[in-house]
């Protein structure tokens, strides 16, 4: 293995590790302030065919973008009503939620495209265009340094460097604003934050917005940035992939990213090398595609130690009588 | 209550009468979907030609789970369907459980294999097209290193595989060839983005020319080609159109013209074994105006004078379901 398959190897973990990480951080604001979420992946899907659908029709993949953000917003306004003021089960509120993306989406691809779920292919400005850093192309020819600024970290998506952002923005908004403790404390005691006389209700809410946000921008960097248009079920599980990297990073920003990395580089690892030769034995495609998921359950199991998820997770907030 | 007798009886005759006479034929679409472009599509467009050309009309259901395999195929007999259709090997247990259940029932299987008096299976000789497209892979490709990328790891699957690779090598011995598979899963039929991703990876490792025969997977093939400015090969219907300029050609499958047959001959289907070869026309290579500027008049005298030797059966092309092996690559 050289380095520029290394180079290779990395650039794509980065790519497949983008839409993770907003799923995974939006699942973080989410958990943190004790919503459970298992509806990313409704989420994901729902921002994915909105901002596709939107996209194709205007012409502009910005228009494409607030429309997914928006179909996201909605669907996390849905679960933030069933589990916040109706004080519903979230886990179900969570797989209603995957159910109706599910459905919806086929259903109205097909109502107003007739490509069977699917929008039409997006072209030139209905996609987010690589974009090339700074001095990327002068750098390119300096060793070493020059092939990982201009391949590895020049050259994404926007969203991909909106998502590598959004990590230390949490990590500062989560431990360094009163927001961020406030939301920390629902998420723990949310009686005591009722006691001091803040909204529970309100920062949950505002927690569930922002996952809504962050879903939308993961559903819209899968359908115009890493494809080109939605197609049925595009998420394919990675709605619950990060939520296992959520708990393998314990709720903690800067850790997701990390984790969400490691997910990115098994899944680049398995689409590049299928077949692996070691020269006495040949290490089928079955056993690299399922190294990450194998992968998943061996860390889950045994290297994280106890992952503590926040204490009042899951329960519904009743005001004391 | 004599005259009830006779009133019910001749309502039954009636009603069953005229099941009788509208036995719709029927289409069980596989994973991939009805409009995957591709695979499922061809079989789409073969049943509305069928209903076009006789003015009839037809059911069709897509498969969405595995479970719904063996159901879908009862609910259809029992509604009265004949003949049933289904495209894709999976159909083919289910149908071996079904049929037996239903003898005055036919039911086709398009890639599948079931021996029962009551089916007729369709094969297609899927490593001869594949050969041919591979020989004009070769010829376009500048790197000398080219990609194939399969759907679901079937045996099938590896037929297109080996048959292109030894197309590849027929022209130029020296290449190199990548096979790739999406997944081990029916939902490697629909996966554009991890196709798009393995599409990427090929490229990075030279290939500039890829295969893809995957079902919806390939749509994400093609357009990654597309943006990295390599060609691409579409497969099962003719895609050259999805990016014009850019694919070089599609390997045909006429699984459109198997349902057209199965449908236009309905109830009276002879059961039994078709294979639809290059002789046959079942398979081939598309040339329309969206590819005419890639492949030089050259490289078309070279595939057809191959495809003629095959036809002859001068050119014998190693099927990988035969032995399960492949001469010309490693999978």
């Amino acid at each position: 293995m050289d380095f520029a398959t290394i180079i290779q190897i990395l650039d794509s973990t980065v790519r497949l590790a983008t839409p993770l990480l907003l799923a995974c951080l939006a699942g973080l604001f989410s958990e943190r302030s004790g919503i459970f979420d298992i509806g990313l992946e409704g989420k994901m899907l729902i921002a994915a065919f909105a901002s596709g659908a939107a996209a194709a029709v205007s012409g502009s993949v910005w228009i494409g973008l607030l429309a997914g953000i928006g179909a996201s917003l909605v669907f996390a306004a849905i679960h933030g009503l069933a589990s916040i003021t109706f004080r519903g089960n979230q886990l179900i509120s969570g797989v209603a939620i995957n159910f109706l993306a599910s459905g919806l989406t086929v259903l109205l691809g097909q109502k107003w495209f007739g490509l069977g779920g699917r929008t039409p292919s997006l072209e030139g400005a209905a996609r987010f265009e690589p974009i090339t850093l700074p001095f990327a192309r002068a750098l390119a020819d300096l060793p070493a340094i020059g092939p990982v600024y201009y391949e590895l970290i020049s050259g994404h998506s926007i969203l991909v460097y909106v998502a590598a952002v959004a990590v230390p923005v949490s990590a500062w908004l989560l431990y360094r604003t009163r927001f961020g403790l406030r939301l920390r404390a629902v998420g723990e005691n949310p009686a005591a934050v009722d006691t001091a006389g803040i909204s529970v209700t309100g920062i949950r809410y505002a927690a569930v917005a922002i996952t809504g946000l962050l879903c939308g921008l993961a559903g819209a960097y899968l359908a115009c940035g890493l494809s080109a248009g939605f197609g049925r079920e595009m998420t394919a599980g990675k709605g619950f992939i990060a939520l296992a990297a959520l708990i393998f990073a314990k709720w903690r920003p800067w850790h997701a990213l990390l984790a969400c990395l490691l997910f990115g580089l098994l899944e680049a690892i398995s689409i590049r090398y299928q077949n692996i030769d070691l020269g006495f034995v040949l290490i089928p495609v079955q056993f690299t595609q399922a190294l990450p998921y194998l992968l998943t359950v061996v860390i889950l199991a045994g290297f994280v130690g106890k992952a503590i998820p926040p204490r009042a997770g899951g329960d519904p907030y009743v005001k004391e009588r | 209550m004599t005259l009830m007798k006779t009133l019910l009886g001749a309502a039954a005759t009636l009603a069953l009468s005229s099941a009788m006479a509208t036995a719709e034929p029927a289409i069980i679409y596989d994973m991939g979907g009805k409009f995957d472009k591709s695979f499922n599509e061809a079989a789409y467009n073969g049943a509305e030609r069928w209903a076009k050309e006789t003015g009839g009309t037809y059911k069709e259901l897509e498969i969405t789970a595995e479970a719904q395999r063996e159901q879908a195929l009862r609910r259809l007999a029992e509604s009265g369907a004949n003949p049933i259709v289904t495209t894709g090997f999976a159909q083919s247990d289910p149908i071996a459980a079904v049929a037996p259940d239903y003898p005055d029932t036919k039911f086709v299987t398009i890639d599948g294999w079931v021996e029962a008096p009551n089916v007729l299976t369709v094969a297609f000789t899927e490593h001869e097209g594949s050969y041919l497209v591979g020989m004009l892979a070769a010829m376009a490709s500048k790197t000398g290193t080219v990609g194939f990328i399969g759907g679901m790891d079937i045996p099938l699957i590896r037929k297109f595989g080996c048959g292109y690779a030894q197309g590849v090598k027929a022209v130029n011995p020296d290449a190199t060839v990548i096979l790739n598979m999406t997944g081990t899963t029916s939902a490697a039929w629909n996966d554009p983005t991890r196709g798009a991703e393995i599409a990427k990876a090929q490229k990075s490792q030279g290939a500039d020319v890829i295969f893809a025969a995957a079902g919806g997977t390939g749509m994400g093939v093609l357009q990654a080609a597309a943006d990295e400015g390599i060609l691409s090969i579409g497969v099962d219907s003719n895609q050259n159109h999805l990016h014009p300029g850019q694919v070089l050609t599609s390997m045909l499958k006429r699984v459109d013209v198997a349902v057209y047959n199965a449908f236009k001959e309905g109830a009276d289907l002879q059961p039994g074994i078709v294979t639809l070869d290059l002789k046959a026309e079942g398979v081939g290579y598309a040339l329309d105006e969206n590819n005419a500027a890639l492949i030089t008049p050259e490289m078309k005298a070279a595939v057809d004078a191959a495809a003629e030797r095959i036809k002859s059966g001068e050119l014998q092309v190693h099927d990988y379901m035969s032995d399960d092996s492949c001469p010309a690559g490693q999978f």
